[in-house]
C-alpha cells in the first residue's frame, strides 16, 4: 500500500488489532481465547495482543512489515465477553484469515495458535477454549482414515456400543502370556481388546513377538465365537521410521486395527499414519496421554473439545473421551459437547456444552468416542445413556478384575451391554431402571450376577476440576 | 477355586446374542423400534456354516417404508418355514448414515 511511511517503535496492539467492527469471513478460523491478563492490562489490549503474537505481530515494528499486506495476514480480535461467575478473566474472540495456515496441518495451525501467545507476558494465564475450522479448511484435511460407518460394515457391529478392554498389568507381561489375555476377553464376548498406551517395546515384551501371539487370538477367538474381533496393535515408538515398521508388519499380518498416542507421539506423526491407514485398510485407535497437562486447568491450556477437533482432523477412526462416570476427570455436559464434535456432521453453537461456534464438517467422517477407565457393569445403563451407539466401552479391570477370569468378565459386560441396549430399545429409561434392568439380565447369566456382587460398591463421586463456566454467585 | 466356573465356549451372533433367544413380544418390539427411527426392515438368512461372510441371502428385497411389525414378522416367518435350519437376521437400513442401525438374528437355527 503506498503512502504508507516507516517510523520504528512500539506500537500498542489494540491500534492494529482490536477491530471490534470486523465481519468474520465464512473462510476464517475463528478462536475463542479465555484470557487472564495481568493487572494493569486492558481487555482490548490484552486480546489484541493475544490476536498479534498468535498471528503476523511481533513486539516492535520492523521495516519488512511494509512489503506485505498486513492489514490481510492480520489476526483480528473481534469481541470480547465476560466470563459468567468470573471477574478476573474474559473470553477475546480472534478471527485469523485462512492463507496463514499450511491447508492440511494441524501442526502448522496450532504452532500459531497455541505457540508463543501462551508464554507472553503481559497475560497472566489464556486458555484456548473452542476453535471453528471453516469447511475450506476442512477440505483440505484427510480426516479420519474409515470413519464410523465402513468401521462398523468391516466388524459387522450394528446397533449397539462396542465393547473393549485393556490388557493389564500394563507393564510387565511376555508376548505369550499378554496374547492368553487377549484371547481370553474376547472369546467371552469382547470386541476389541488394547495394548495399554505406555506399552511400546520395551524388554520385557518387543513389538513383534506380541504382534504375533495377539494375531493368533484373534483368530481362534473369531473362529470360535463366529464374530468379528480385533486388538489395537499400539505401533507408537521412538521415531516415525520405527512406526511405520510396525504399523507395516500389523498390516502384514492381518490386524484389522492398530493404535497411536496422537499427543506424546506428535500430531505429524499422527496425521501421517491416518494416511498410512487410509491408504492401507488398517482401522487407527487413538489415545490421548498428556491431554490433562493441557487441558484440565480451567485458565490455561487448551481445552479438550480443541484437542478432539485435532484429532478428527489429523486422523483417526477411535478417540479416548473420558466417561463422565468413571475414575478420570469429565463434565457430563462438556463430554456431550466433543462427543458429538467427534461423530457429527454439523455442530451447532451451543454454550450449556461449552460449544462456541457452528463447526460444519462437511462429509468427513466421524470418529467413535471411546469411554474407558475405572468402569464397571453397573455403570452401562449410564455408558450406553451417555454415549450411545457409537462408542467403544472399554472395560479394564471390570473385565480382568471377574472373579472367573476374562472371559466371564468379558461375557459379563457383553450380556449387560446388550440387555440395556434392548431395555432403551424398548423405551425404557434405562438410568433410573438400571437396576431392575441387570439383575433380570442377570438371571441367564451367573457370569454377570458375580460381576454385580463383585463390584457393587464401588464408585468414584469426586467434583470435575474443570467444569463448564456458568453463573454461580 | 471351587466356586470358579470354567467358561463355556459357544458360537454367537453379533448384537443380542449374548442374551437369551427373544420371545415373540420382544422381537416385536425391536422391530417397532427400528420402524419408528425411520429404519427401513429387511430380513436375511444363511446356513450356519456360511454366516461369518458379510453378505447373507437377501429375503426378497427389502421392506421399504414398511410401517407395519406384523407385515415384517410375517416375513420372517415365511423366510424361516422356506429355509428350515437357517440362521434368519432382522435388519434396518438406515439410508442417512448408510449403514444399519439394527441387526440381529431372530432365529438361531435349530
Amino acid at each position: 500500500m503506498a503512502g504508507k511511511k516507516y517510523s520504528a517503535g512500539v506500537k500498542a496492539y489494540r491500534e492494529t488489532y482490536w477491530m471490534p467492527e470486523y465481519t468474520p469471513l465464512d473462510t476464517d478460523l475463528l478462536a475463542c481465547f479465555k484470557i487472564t491478563p495481568q493487572a494493569g492490562i486492558d481487555r482490548e489490549e490484552a486480546a489484541a495482543a493475544v490476536a498479534a503474537e498468535s498471528s503476523t505481530g511481533t513486539w516492535t515494528t520492523v521495516w519488512t512489515d511494509l512489503l506485505t499486506d498486513l492489514d490481510y495476514y492480520k489476526g483480528r480480535a473481534y469481541a470480547i465477553e465476560d466470563v459468567p461467575g468470573d471477574d478476573e478473566s474474559f473470553y477475546a474472540f480472534i478471527a485469523y484469515p485462512i492463507d496463514l495456515f499450511e491447508e492440511g496441518s494441524m501442526v502448522n495451525v496450532f504452532t500459531s495458535l497455541v505457540g508463543n501467545v501462551f508464554g507472553f507476558k503481559a497475560i497472566r494465564m489464556l486458555r484456548l477454549e473452542d476453535v471453528r475450522f471453516p469447511i475450506a479448511y476442512v477440505k483440505t484435511c484427510g480426516g479420519p482414515p474409515m470413519g464410523i460407518q465402513v468401521e462398523r460394515d468391516l466388524l459387522n457391529k450394528y446397533g449397539r456400543p462396542m465393547l473393549g478392554c485393556t490388557i493389564k498389568p500394563k507393564l510387565g507381561l511376555s508376548a505369550k502370556n499378554y496374547g492368553r489375555a487377549v484371547y481370553e476377553c474376547l472369546r467371552g464376548g469382547l470386541d476389541f481388546t488394547k495394548d495399554d498406551e505406555n506399552v511400546n517395546s520395551q524388554p520385557f515384551m518387543r513389538w513383534r513377538q506380541r504382534f504375533d501371539f495377539v494375531m493368533e487370538a484373534i483368530h481362534k477367538s473369531e473362529a470360535e465365537t463366529g464374530e468379528r474381533k480385533g486388538h489395537y496393535l499400539n505401533v507408537t515408538a521412538p521415531t516415525p521410521e520405527e512406526m511405520y515398521k510396525r504399523a507395516e508388519y500389523a498390516k502384514e499380518i492381518g490386524a484389522p486395527i492398530i493404535m497411536h498416542d496422537y499427543i506424546t507421539g506428535g500430531f505429524c506423526a499422527n496425521t501421517g499414519l491416518a494416511n498410512w491407514c487410509r491408504d492401507n485398510g488398517v482401522l487407527l485407535h487413538i489415545h490421548r496421554a498428556m491431554h490433562a497437562v493441557l487441558d484440565r486447568h480451567p485458565k490455561h491450556g487448551i481445552h479438550f473439545r480443541v484437542l478432539a477437533k485435532i484429532l478428527r482432523l489429523s486422523g483417526g477412526d477411535h478417540l479416548h473421551t473420558g466417561t463422565v462416570v468413571g475414575k478420570l476427570e469429565g463434565d457430563r455436559e462438556a463430554t456431550l459437547g466433543w462427543i458429538d464434535l467427534l461423530r457429527e456432521s454439523f455442530i451447532p453453537e451451543d454454550r450449556s456444552r461449552g460449544i462456541f461456534f457452528d463447526q460444519d464438517w462437511g462429509s468427513m467422517p466421524g470418529v467413535f468416542a471411546v469411554a474407558s477407565g475405572g468402569i464397571h457393569v453397573w455403570h452401562m445403563p449410564a455408558l450406553v445413556a451417555i454415549f450411545g451407539d457409537d462408542s467403544v466401552l472399554q472395560f479394564g479391570g471390570g473385565t480382568l478384575g471377574h472373579p472367573w477370569g476374562n472371559a466371564a468378565g468379558a461375557s459379563a459386560n457383553r450380556v449387560a451391554l446388550e440387555a440395556c441396549v434392548q431395555a432403551r430399545n424398548e423405551g425404557r429409561e434405562i438410568e433410573k431402571e438400571s437396576k431392575e434392568i441387570l439383575t433380570e439380565a442377570a438371571n441367564s447369566s451367573p457370569e454377570l450376577k458375580i460381576a454385580m456382587e463383585t463390584w457393587k460398591e464401588i464408585k468414584f463421586e469426586f467434583d470435575t476440576v474443570d467444569k463448564l463456566d456458568v453463573q454461580h454467585k | 477355586m471351587s466356586d470358579i466356573q470354567s467358561f463355556k465356549q459357544s458360537h454367537k451372533y453379533e448384537t443380542f446374542s449374548y442374551l437369551p433367544e427373544m420371545t415373540a413380544d420382544q422381537v416385536r418390539r425391536q422391530i417397532q423400534y427400528a420402524i419408528t427411527q425411520g429404519w427401513n426392515p429387511a430380513v436375511e438368512h444363511s446356513e450356519k456354516e456360511n454366516a461369518f461372510g458379510h453378505y447373507w441371502y437377501m429375503w426378497k428385497l427389502p421392506l421399504f417404508g414398511e410401517q407395519s411389525v406384523e407385515a415384517v414378522l410375517a416375513e420372517i416367518d415365511e423366510c424361516r418355514r422356506a429355509n428350515p435350519g437357517h440362521l434368519v437376521r432382522f435388519v434396518a437400513y438406515d439410508n442417512y448414515s448408510q449403514s444399519q442401525g439394527l441387526a440381529f438374528v431372530v432365529d438361531r437355527g435349530r
